[in-house]
């Protein structure tokens, strides 16, 4: 079984370097690195990382759909999502990927509000946010989950093979609800942590930004 | 009325300046002589107002002018379309290059590590 760990990284020098020493024993590690200013390149390399680098800033989207790419290439069986910042648990990955395993589902999804753990809690306008999402997307794309926005995901070679990321940037995590749903993939979600610390919240998206995502979502299925 | 000696020294200005880009090929003769059609009509429409004011009424718009100015925003809402779903394609194919590039020099450092290696 060959499983891909995708990390798409965009100047994440101060984590990236814990977060692929933590994933590398549950598969081979691709570090996608989007233009980073930082030494997230060098530090991915040296935690023995494989490294991709965008010469020019693509967005999160862009970078997760290179390194899947790059996984496809590379006979990939089963393709994980991971976040660079340290909000997701490494632990939780065999949990993740176990349904795929056992040929149950094609996608899994990760889901903060599925888990019972409530160490770290996740801001309240971030929370907010985040329910009106899932009620938004049950509407607009007909896929029911817990958690539209997370970056915890597995896929099996089918579903990677199927699901092309064409939006850049954040509202790549809609697209590919859409796209399962548009492919007739299997799905389930799977509780996961989510680690809320004061670096992560600080890189991590304004909550306001899915006024963004909004428009990019319709931007793309306007102009294309 | 001054603005219509303006608008016509202003047309007349933009017709040469067309002429000089096609000179030098920075525009093809479709888009010159669709470009100096245009300003032909707006120095007619300036110095003739009367025939604009007829037209404008028989589409049932007051003014000329009125009905100049409506019909520039929708052009001009049409083009900012066109423009916008330029750019989104220029977006999509900047990210293509920008993928294989990545891919591409992937590939050449495993080739070269694997030939240090032998």
């Amino acid at each position: 079984m060959n499983i891909f760990i995708i990390i798409p990284a965009y100047n994440e020098e101060k984590m990236i370097e814990s977060v692929v020493n933590e994933v590398k024993k549950f598969g081979r590690v691709v570090v996608v690195n989007d233009d980073s200013s930082d030494s997230t390149n060098e530090i991915a390399q040296e935690a023995g990382a494989a490294v991709l680098s965008h010469i020019v800033n693509r967005g999160q989207g862009a970078a997760l759909q290179t390194g899947m790419n790059y996984a496809l290439e590379n006979n990939a069986d089963v393709v994980i999502h991971f976040d660079a910042d340290g909000q997701h648990c490494a632990q939780d990955i065999e949990r993740l990927i176990e349904p795929i395993l056992l040929d149950e589902v094609d996608v899994v999804l990760g889901s903060r509000f599925l888990c019972k753990i409530t160490n770290y809690k996740i801001p309240f306008l971030r929370y907010l946010i985040l329910k009106v999402g899932v009620v938004f997307t049950r509407f607009i794309s007909g896929i029911n989950v817990t958690d539209t926005h997370n970056g915890f995901r597995a896929l099996s070679r089918k579903a990677a093979e199927k699901i092309q990321i064409s939006q850049d940037r954040m509202a790549h995590a809609s697209e590919i609800l859409d796209e399962v749903v548009k492919n007739n993939l299997t799905y389930k979600e799977v509780a996961v942590q989510v680690k809320y610390t004061s670096y992560s919240k600080k890189k991590g998206q304004n909550s306001l930004n899915f006024i963004n995502i909004l428009k990019e979502l319709i931007t793309g299925k306007v102009l294309r | 009325m001054l603005i219509k000696y303006i608008i016509t020294i202003f047309a007349l200005f933009v017709i040469y300046r067309a002429g000089v880009r096609l000179k030098n090929k920075d525009i093809s003769k479709g888009e010159y002589f669709l470009w100096i059609f245009f300003w032909l009509l707006v120095i007619i429409a300036t110095l003739i107002p009367k025939n604009l004011d007829q037209i404008a009424q028989f589409v049932g718009v007051e003014r000329g002018a009125d009905l100049a100015v409506y019909l520039s925003i929708i052009v001009i809402f049409y083009l900012i379309f066109k423009i916008l779903v330029r750019l989104e394609k220029n977006d999509r194919e900047i990210t293509t290059v920008v993928r294989k590039i990545a891919l591409n020099n992937k590939e050449e450092n495993n080739e070269k590590s694997s030939r240090r290696n032998d």
